[in-house]
């Protein structure tokens, strides 16, 4: 995709984030970001710059996830937390509508979102990615849409990646393409700023900025080249799809299936599993029965229970249904992989297992065979 | 019409299941507006006898007696739904069918001969077929809400058995076992519940019982890593509803 900028980059000063914080919020978007929820950092209401985890880095291993004190005070010294923008535009639990019986027939309500406009503040590239694989997914649901259409994105570029990113293998990162209104870069003093939109120009109006000196550009290619660097972990893409089609019956599926929870974590923090149930529930009385869309996931097993049976009775099949759907299938019913690389479902996972070691292990054992 | 009759009965239990029914306050005018409530002495001191619609079974069996009482409630009742732990997992007091049930009555009882108690402590569902069991110490609420709301529609009810987790990731719970090292035994515990302690920081102890599918050796494995001893862990899964755990994890 081709870079998206609006005009020559800027720097402001770190605290200006505050003056377009506030900005926003008076315009009357719902600004989200980053902020230290027990002990992680999540996505919630941001109304001042105090509410960002100022300082903050934090540690993220296979199975594991803690915070730490930088010495200096980066506003985005840190990765990727378990949220990502699905539980806003797809949110966990959405009302779809109600029917009520009337003396004559009966009345349908379809709900609507009536909520302001959201503003994303510190997107990554990763994420950038994530939201146009939903924007492909829920191309034609208008809840989404809805939720979706006046939204307003202050991307970051990643300089501090967790060990368990690997975005560059995915080619989604950590370096910011499109798809933002601002993106910011952080060093150390100031932010460097891109405008990519007539949204982003209209939002920094009156917040005080210079015009990015040649030095700025370079220092901002330093940073994003040391973060590609820095990110160990790889995901061999070669031969995906075909690869895991030939490897439906590798025994590998098994092993995993020994270590696997069920228990769901990696499907709910992956910012692309969209994959959502319709429960009906009616009121005693008989007279109210509403729909409600809830996040589901292919390691439940009711999931794939229809009529006459269960066609993914164990763990084995679950597993190796959500690898492949993301990283074959997914390219087959949208032409892009379903990963983005940003590493949520190892950190997440209670269990420690790792969608790169178990690509790797099935393609080796695939070979020996 | 007439109204459905429902009845409320109670085993080897301590009532709070049953008593979250009072404890609705509207969820209560509801079920007394559905529901002739025909039989329930936590409510009332009436009974009305006679075939009930729907009989909300709250306690574990381990008397003798029990057993004769569960039977005829089978045949008198059209559904049958057990509430709470103790009636569809043996509850707390399942715990003494790990160890020697005499020596128990001789510690407490100063003539043992006289307690008529069974060897253990069971479920509903091993003496007489049960049409729907409702998992939780105690049950929630709206999970109760739906099931009767379900029947009356003979409709499957809208309650999940998969993990707690479920639940803490909708919520933006943050995960207590990942980010904080504790023994939390959301992964592998059925849902119900609304996720409270991982909500309030602290780690889920099972009280819903095991998950559709749980993999008690994964998480015990993951248990080990974070100091816990074998014994430790078994502990940890001896509790509420160690009979139902049990079963998974094999009786020691």
């Amino acid at each position: 995709m081709k870079h998206n900028f609006y005009m020559e980059p800027l720097t402001i000063r770190k605290e200006a984030l505050g003056d377009i914080i506030k900005d926003l919020s008076n315009r009357g978007y719902r600004v989200i970001g980053p902020t230290v929820r027990g002990g992680t950092i999540g996505l919630d209401n941001i109304t001042a710059i105090e509410d960002l985890p100022v300082g903050y880095g934090d540690r993220q291993v296979t199975g594991g996830y803690s915070l730490f004190k930088h010495e200096r005070p980066y506003f985005f010294g840190f990765s990727n937390g378990p949220d990502s923008l699905k539980r806003f535009l797809n949110p966990p639990y959405q009302r779809l509508f109600a029917i009520k019986k009337r003396a004559k027939g009966f009345e349908t309500m379809i709900y609507e979102y009536e909520g302001s406009p959201f503003a994303f503040i510190g997107i990554r590239a990763c994420d950038l990615r994530a939201l146009h694989i939903l924007d492909m997914v829920f191309e034609k649901d208008p809840f989404y849409q809805a939720e979706r259409k006046e939204i307003f994105i202050i991307a970051v570029n990643c300089i501090f990646p967790s060990n368990t990113c690997f975005c560059p293998s995915m080619n989604s990162g950590p370096e910011v393409k499109y798809g933002f209104d601002l993106l910011l870069t952080e060093f150390d003093e100031d932010f460097l700023m891109e405008v990519g939109s007539k949204k982003g120009l209209n939002a920094i109006e009156g917040v005080h900025h210079k015009e990015a000196a040649g030095a700025d550009i370079e220092k901002k290619r330093g940073l994003i080249d040391s973060s590609s660097k820095s990110i160990k972990k790889t995901l061999d893409t070669e031969g995906l799809p075909t690869l895991l089609y030939r490897e439906f019956e590798n025994p590998w599926w098994a092993d995993i299936a020994n270590r696997d929870l069920s228990c769901g974590n990696c499907t709910m923090v992956c910012p692309t599993c969209f994959c959502n149930t319709s429960n009906d529930t009616s009121s005693l009385d008989g007279k109210t029965a509403t729909r409600i869309r809830c996040w589901d996931s292919c390691f439940s097993v009711n999931f794939a229970l229809v009529h006459g049976g269960n066609f993914r009775p164990s763990r084995r099949a679950r597993y190796r249904q959500w690898m492949t759907h993301k990283l074959a299938y997914w390219i087959n019913q949208f032409g892009v992989s379903g990963c983005v690389g940003c590493g949520r479902c190892i950190t997440w996972c209670p269990a420690g297992i790792d969608i790169t070691e178990e690509l790797m292990a099935i393609r080796i054992s695939g070979k020996r065979r | 019409m007439d109204k459905p009759r429902l009845a409320v009965f109670k085993f080897t239990s301590c009532d709070g299941c049953q008593l979250s029914i009072p404890d609705m306050e509207r969820g209560l005018v509801d079920i007394a507006n559905t529901f002739d409530i025909a039989y329930f002495l936590g409510l009332k001191s009436r009974k009305s006898t006679g075939y009930y619609g729907i009989s909300l079974v709250e306690g574990s069996i381990s008397t003798p007696d029990e057993i004769k009482r569960i039977r005829a409630i089978r045949e008198n009742t059209h559904y049958l739904v057990t509430i709470g732990a103790c009636a569809t997992a043996g509850g707390l007091q399942a715990l003494r069918n790990l160890k020697d049930l005499g020596a128990f009555k001789k510690a407490v009882y100063p003539k043992p001969e006289h307690i008529d108690a069974l060897k253990d402590s069971l479920p509903i569902s091993h003496y007489v077929h049960v049409d729907f069991e409702l998992w939780g110490c105690p049950i929630s609420r709206e999970g109760l809400l739906e099931v009767l709301a379900s029947f009356l529609r003979e409709r499957r009810p809208n309650i999940q058995a998969y993990s707690v987790c479920f639940e803490c990731k909708r919520k933006g719970t943050p995960c207590v076992l990942v980010a904080q090292g504790i023994p939390c035994l959301g992964p592998i515990t059925r849902t119900g519940c609304g996720a409270i302690c991982p909500s309030y920081g602290r780690d889920c102890y099972g009280c819903f019982g095991p998950s559709e599918d749980p993999n008690i050796k994964s998480l015990s494995l993951r248990f080990e890593t974070l100091g816990l001893s074998k014994d430790e862990i078994k502990l940890r899964l001896a509790g509420i509803n160690s009979y139902a755990f049990g079963k998974y994890h094999g009786k020691e």
